[in-house]
């Protein structure tokens, strides 16, 4: 029994790991092709997991709804990059934080003032139940939709980076931008894509975790720390890097969640068990993010060097 | 610069009210034989030029008016018996300070119950208790700091006669102090936790809702009824989280085979629901009030766990603003609670139709509450006949709690929490395709208090 326990835990962790890998993605290429810090990352999330709520509740149908948010968000986000962003590739890190920051503050208030609080979503009524993987062992079917689109999108962007000229040119500035500008590549256009399918990758983590946590306000500004923890473990503008790193931190935590709680309840009553628990998990993420920088400093996959 | 000096002398004739304040050279107001003196002007600090206080060779400033002590006291004397001797009027309205959580996964909870507060102002023609009434509502968005200043903008800025509103204990506990301190009462139509049930007890404080245990006790009772052997407990970490567990094992007789508190305001439960399946109870009761436990059943039935264990639930998870995004999984689930849109005495039958007109949903058990606050607070303005500045009468009206409750009999026990029934529902169809709760008509709770009104030295 305990190792179908260990088994739907881990389930839970990869799930919660390839969602945190479709944001750190996206903030990893950011970061790593145009050098730019970009706090509203998270924004993203939530502006593409309110589209997606209220397309859904528009068209009725969930899929139309998630494709039709990517979409949307795709397109926002480059409009966001060709005209604010792009001002801020030349300037040093500090004003790039204090330029996302207020983003993530305006962003906040724009959907609050558009959409209201908050939106319901609601996974499909045909996912809403479980599915049997082995005897004993019931996974709701929503998650694993969520599983299933995590790995299928980190398959595609495997392909993209890799196997096209497009993902060279990427791979190409993220090593060593000034030789990739030097070469002639269209820095401009490249950005602008690299962007847009950021936020494509943010929309679709939004849409799809948008039934099981709220789609509220302020929803993006807890993952997104978990992002930055993820591309600082996987390595700044690694692809791999964050995949890998996004199912280390996903499984930490939710392991660290449960397992941890077996054994703290063994020697303490169930109230500090309980929050001794996750919070442990959560400091545990940070603790191996630090062993990990002072192991190796550039990350476990660096882009550069 | 005349402003500065106005400013300057209205700010020392304030800090040189009767006792306990220093005057300008920092010598005790109290001590006798120093004259009591108006300072000429503040000296304003120029640039450039350092300031001097020009002394007179006694040790006090230059002084322009100086009144010797008993003159002094004499004039602060006349002064006050002058305020004092206005005649004592009844106030002109009802000012009530109204703060809840209006925002993000659990907002529906404090929209009820602004919502039943405010249909209860409004059926009485904008008034309460015969005056007319002014609500202010603000929105404490899920945070303690920000109900805090929240309740400090109320009463000292809007000099409320009343606060009340908050819907979670947490909350509540950090904001209480500022009405406490300021001895403005609370009317709580929510959180009643046990701290304020029993030692940390105060007469500013009203639960108008229910002891924080008591639904849980209920349903630990009907646990026993349904013959159920193990039960596995979920509840968020905190307060009322606490409470609520320890009332389900004080009435439970079976075995806890589990008890999990979880982070307040945790959504994703995933973790949580593999232990479950793992500990194989025969129940699972939770306290997870407002989106919590909307996600919280969402999942569990998405889990595959509802067909092998019960769902037992308090009301706060099984009433309409989880009905609603849960959908027809809730069919059928059993709950307890001290009030059911059913009930056929003649507050409720009113309450309901009204509230139903006016807001085109049916009201929960908190927008009862927010309703039941309002016409306690206007049974005491009434009883009082709307003097308000006499406090002890005020608090002796609320306690004596003459007013029609929509939930039937209204009681308050010594400690101002209720003594009242609490009966078991069930979750089913309302004839018009949607759900609704429908309670059995005995009681699983009678006239029942609360455990720790032992500890509280209130008679």
């Amino acid at each position: 029994m305990a190792g179908v326990l260990i088994l739907e835990q881990a389930l839970n962790g990869l799930q919660f790991g390839l969602m945190l890998f479709l944001l750190a993605a996206g903030l990893t290429l950011v970061f790593g092709v145009m050098d730019m810090i970009n706090l509203a990352h998270g924004s993203l999330y939530m502006v593409g997991a309110f589209l997606a709520a209220w397309l859904v509740a528009l068209t009725g149908s969930f899929v139309l709804g998630v494709i039709g948010a990517v979409a949307l968000t795709a397109l926002f986000g480059m409009a966001l990059e060709a005209g604010l962003l792009r001002t801020l590739y030349a300037r040093d890190h500090l004003s790039q934080v204090l330029a996302t920051f207020a983003l993530i503050l305006i962003l906040n208030d724009g959907v609050k003032m558009i959409f209201g609080n908050d939106l319901a979503l609601s996974a499909p009524a045909a996912l809403a139940g479980p599915v049997e993987l082995l005897p004993g062992l019931q996974y709701p079917a929503y998650r694993l939709l969520i599983l299933g689109v995590g790995l299928a999108l980190a398959l595609l962007l495997w392909l993209l980076v890799q196997k096209t000229r497009m993902g060279a040119l990427v791979r190409a500035g993220a090593s060593n931008r000034e030789m990739a500008t030097a070469m002639g590549t269209d820095i401009p256009r490249l950005f602008t894509i690299v962007f847009g399918i950021g936020a494509a990758l943010c929309a679709v983590a939004g849409a799809l975790l948008g039934p099981l946590l709220a789609v509220q306000v302020g929803m993006g500004e807890n993952i997104l720390i978990l992002a930055f923890v993820v591309i600082v473990i996987g390595g700044i503008g690694s692809i791999r890097g964050a995949l890998v790193g996004a199912i280390l931190v996903g499984c930490i935590d939710t392991l660290g969640r449960t397992l941890l709680q077996h054994v703290l309840r063994e020697f303490l009553p169930p109230q500090w068990a309980s929050a001794a628990g996750p919070a442990i998990a959560s400091i545990a993420v940070y603790v191996f993010m630090a062993i990990v920088l002072a192991i190796k400093p550039q990350g476990l996959f660096p882009a550069r060097g | 610069m005349a402003i500065r000096r106005i400013a300057g002398f209205v700010a020392v004739f304030a800090t040189a009210a009767p006792s306990n304040s220093t005057n300008v050279t920092g010598v005790p107001a109290g001590s006798p034989g120093t004259p009591f003196c108006l300072p000429k002007a503040i000296p304003t600090i120029r640039r450039h030029r350092r300031r001097t206080a020009t002394l007179h060779p006694k040790g006090l400033p230059a002084m322009s008016t100086c009144l010797s002590r008993p003159a002094a006291a004499a004039a602060f004397v006349a002064f006050g018996l002058a305020w004092a001797a206005l005649p004592a009027h009844a106030a002109d309205k009802v000012k009530v300070g109204f703060v809840s959580t209006l925002s993000g996964p659990s907002s529906a909870l404090g929209v009820d119950i602004r919502d039943g507060f405010l249909l209860a102002v409004k059926l009485a023609g904008g008034k309460l208790g015969g005056l007319p009434a002014e609500v202010l509502v603000s929105d404490d968005q899920f945070k303690p700091d920000v109900a805090k200043q929240l309740f400090e903008k109320d009463i000292k800025r809007d000099k409320v006669d009343f606060m009340t509103g908050v819907v979670f204990s947490n909350i509540m506990l950090a904001a209480l102090p500022e009405a406490i301190d300021n001895k403005t009462i609370y009317i709580s139509p929510n959180a009643a936790p046990s701290s304020m049930a029993g030692k940390d007890c105060n007469p500013l404080f009203f639960a108008v809702s229910w002891p924080n245990d008591a639904y849980h006790e209920a349903a630990g009772q009907y646990a026993n009824t349904r013959d159920l052997k193990s039960v596995y407990l979920v509840a968020p970490n905190y307060q009322a989280g606490k409470d609520s567990l320890a009332g389900f094992k004080r009435t439970f007789k079976g075995q806890v085979v589990g008890e999990n508190y979880t982070k307040l305001g945790q959504l994703d439960y995933a973790a949580e629901l593999a232990e479950i399946r793992a500990a194989k109870p025969q129940a699972v009761y939770i306290f997870l009030p407002g989106g919590m436990g909307i996600n919280f059943i969402k999942q569990y039935v998405g889990a595959g766990l509802g067909k092998d264990t019960t769902l037992l639930l308090p009301g706060f998870s099984a009433d309409q603003d989880v009905i609603g995004p849960v959908g027809p999984a809730m069919a059928g689930l059993f709950n307890t609670a001290h009030w059911s849109p059913d009930f056929t005495n003649a507050a409720n039958v009113k309450f309901v139709s009204e509230f139903e007109k006016e807001y085109k949903r049916v009201p929960t058990l908190y927008a009862s509450q927010g309703y039941d606050a309002a016409l306690l607070i206007a049974a005491a303005v009434r009883d009082t006949k709307g003097k308000l500045e006499d406090q002890g009468a005020v608090l002796k009206a609320l306690k004596a709690a003459h007013f029609e409750s929509v939930r039937g009999p209204f009681k308050f026990n010594t400690n101002q929490y209720p003594i009242q029934n609490y009966y078991v529902r069930t979750i089913g169809s309302d004839g018009k395709g949607g759900l609704i709760n429908k309670s059995f008509n005995e009681p699983i709770l009678k006239n029942h208090g609360d455990a720790y009104v032992q500890g509280c030295a209130m008679k």
